[in-house]
């Protein structure tokens, strides 16, 4: 009997040795003459388990986590392709509180299924919203997307189907789908999980954009820090037009849609969408005005619906389950489920899926399990380098757009980075202006300038020359450019900042100026 | 990645796959650094000629990406991530440790923001491929495993 034995193929799995694990497990059923079958799956998002090894045991996957290379011949001692018992065993994938207790909307196939396998995909409702989709008709596409308040997941969390319709609405003979998926902000990982363990989720979540819209081609912006993402991400988009999904009359459907992948070059402000379409066109990444907007006059100047991966994967289940379920999910008007990703200095870090509402201390203490140095939690910076960090006190915050936008900070693209007490927040504060020089596009004088000055005023209040008047310029400074940039970069720099200026303004007084 | 001296008909040909399409610029960059590691004048020049852009357009576009370096590597490429979920575990120490313990070799050592491998982090990136979980102890084998491999 051939048993079916899963490691992931994901970047962080493989960077903390699945491929090594799947090189020996390999080799040790052939010396076992065990028959098995292995499946490189993508990862379930229980990143501090990785590498997480599945065995397949009578319809039960047993899991069996942080599994080394190493451990592989010990594991087959132990029968561990019968399920059995051994240090690392978990028990069946689907009783692990950290999966099961999340709200799968979006992330549901990611580490159930093989990645590349369209069968394996068709076999898990893939497709079945494209289908729906097209019996629907474009207009109520768009309506379903509207009734799930459903927002972009990219950070700014604009209404997607109002953007939808706007494209739908505007003249032009060709209109593109434009997927953002230059995860740039640290602390997060959720597109990258997505791209890795259910691209061709994403590919029909692009189909269905362009049916509804009437755009014809879809372009992928990936960063280029995620190389294994790329390889099958490619693969994906290569697999989906030889099936028949992607090209010319997809199905009998009459709708013709196709994908170009397009890679990043290291630049942070590529996630900005008019600096996106920029670097798409060839070009340097530099922000556009606004307006007109992407959806009037975006790549190559025609009508573009520009949204984040996992808003565009989101639309999938939208499709299946209605509107009103997405809908049912969340808070306020941050409807639905956003996967939150616990980053940094975090015990069990990992993609958490939820409903909004959710407080930051339930991500950290019951999914997240506290720090990872077991210290206490001093801050936690959420929605990115531009976003804003939080102290321990306001962590009952729930987790909504506007809440966070109450206490000067925001949710973004839903990162969550713990530092606990040993954490120097001027050195982070300093760290927030010199990454906006270093990154900076270069197009306003507030962002390009200012963000230097920043560095340097700093600098001179930690090392305690003229400590309260260099603090009154600092904060003139966040005035100036939160007022004057063209686009978040040089406009949200301030916000971690101003939080530690706010919360931590002890840390000034004590910190080392320069980098260690 | 390779290294292969810059040869006109390699890049030519390179262009010609892309359809010398200017809008493709970002993506050829990618693929003469994939095969000549590094973007030189020559490059340049050609570029501009065969996609109908000026040398300025494309210097432009060169420059502009952290990506798209114009001298040479070292042997091997190290970048550690020095965002703030890796620096929330100790990256600023590795960034440290790594600079003093690579000093003299033929290595470039960088800095990047995010791997997107924050909840293994500190993270580390060696000649494309990522590492997470680096202590110091991990960075010195995952170094000696390089020269192993020549």
């Amino acid at each position: 009997m051939t048993t079916k034995v899963y490691v992931p193929r994901e970047t962080a799995a493989v960077s903390v040795g699945a491929d090594d694990v799947a090189i020996a497990i390999a080799r040790c059923a052939k010396e076992n003459s065990e028959s098995i079958e292995l499946v490189r799956n993508g990862s379930w998002g229980a990143t501090w388990l990785e590498p997480l090894v599945e065995v397949l045991v009578d319809d039960k996957r047993i899991a069996y986590g942080n599994v080394a290379g190493g451990d592989v011949p010990a594991l087959f001692d132990a029968d561990f392709l019968r399920g059995g018992e051994h240090d690392s065993r978990l028990g069946a994938i689907n009783d692990i509180p950290y999966l099961i207790n999340q709200d799968r909307w979006t992330f549901w196939r990611c580490g159930l299924i093989e990645p590349l396998n369209i069968d394996d995909f068709r076999a898990h409702q893939g497709f079945k919203a494209f289908e729906k989709a097209v019996e629907m008709g474009a207009e109520a596409v768009i309506e379903a997307v509207k009734t799930s308040g459903l927002r972009g997941r990219g950070g700014a969390g604009f209404p997607a189907g109002i953007k939808w319709q706007t494209v739908a609405d505007a003249e032009g003979e060709q209109k593109y789908i434009a997927c953002n998926a230059d995860e740039g902000d640290s602390g997060t990982f959720s597109d990258r999980i997505l791209m890795e363990g259910d691209p061709l989720g994403l590919i029909e979540g692009m189909m269905i954009a362009g049916f509804a819209v009437g755009a014809t081609r879809g372009y992928i912006y990936l960063r280029s820090e995620y190389p294994l993402t790329h390889s099958i991400l490619s693969r994906a988009i290569d697999t989906a037009r030889d099936a028949g999904w992607l090209g010319e009359n997809i199905q009998d459907s009459g709708f013709d849609f196709d994908i170009e992948l397009h890679l990043g070059a290291g630049s942070y402000v590529c996630g900005e969408e008019t600096a996106m379409l920029e670097s798409l066109e060839g070009k340097q990444g530099i922000v556009r005005y606004k307006p007109p907007l992407p959806a009037h006059e975006g790549l190559f100047g025609a009508p573009t619906v520009v949204n984040n991966v996992v808003t565009l994967a989101s639309v999938a289940n939208i499709m299946n389950l209605g509107g009103e379920k997405y809908a049912s999910f969340g808070v306020n008007r941050s409807k639905g489920t956003l996967a939150f990703q616990l980053a940094g200095n975090i015990k069990r870090g990992g993609l958490v899926e939820k409903g909004f509402g959710i407080t930051l201390r339930e991500l950290i203490e019951d999914w997240g399990g506290g720090t990872a140095s077991g210290r206490p939690v001093k801050a936690v910076q959420v929605g990115g380098p531009l976003g804003a960090y939080i102290p321990a006190e306001q962590l009952d915050t729930p987790l909504d757009y506007e809440a966070f936008i109450e206490i000067g900070a925001m949710v973004g693209h839903g990162g969550i980075v713990v530092f606990d007490d040993t954490a120097n927040m001027a050195q982070q504060a300093r760290f927030a202006m010199e990454f906006c020089a270093i990154e900076s596009c270069g197009k306003c004088t507030p962002c390009r300038i200012g963000s230097t000055r920043g560095v340097e005023v700093i600098d001179r209040m930690v090392t305690g020359v003229e400590r309260e008047a260099n603090y009154d310029l600092l904060v003139e400074l966040c005035d100036t450019m939160e007022d004057a940039s063209l686009c978040a970069m040089g406009g949200m720099t301030p916000f971690p900042v101003r939080s530690v200026l706010k919360y931590f303004s002890e840390d000034f007084s004590s910190a080392v100026g320069a980098d260690e | 990645m390779t290294r292969e001296p810059y040869d006109n008909k390699t890049a030519s040909d390179i262009v010609a796959s892309f359809d010398a399409r200017p809008e493709m610029l970002v993506q050829i960059l990618h693929a003469f650094v994939n095969r000549f590691a590094w973007i030189s004048e020559d490059a340049i020049r050609q570029l501009a000629a065969e996609l109908n852009l000026s040398r300025a357009e494309v210097h432009g576009v060169v420059s502009y990406y952290h990506d798209f370096r114009t001298e040479a590597p070292g042997k091997h490429i190290v970048k550690i991530c020095e965002a703030e979920a890796c620096q929330a575990m100790g990256s600023r120490k590795l960034s440290a440790y790594a600079s003093a313990s690579l000093d003299g070799e033929d290595v470039t050592l960088e800095p990047v923001y995010c791997l997107g491998n924050c909840a293994c982090s500190p993270a580390v990136m060696v000649d494309g491929k990522t590492y997470g979980r680096v202590s110091n102890e991990r960075f010195d084998e995952i170094m000696a495993s390089l020269g192993e491999s020549g």
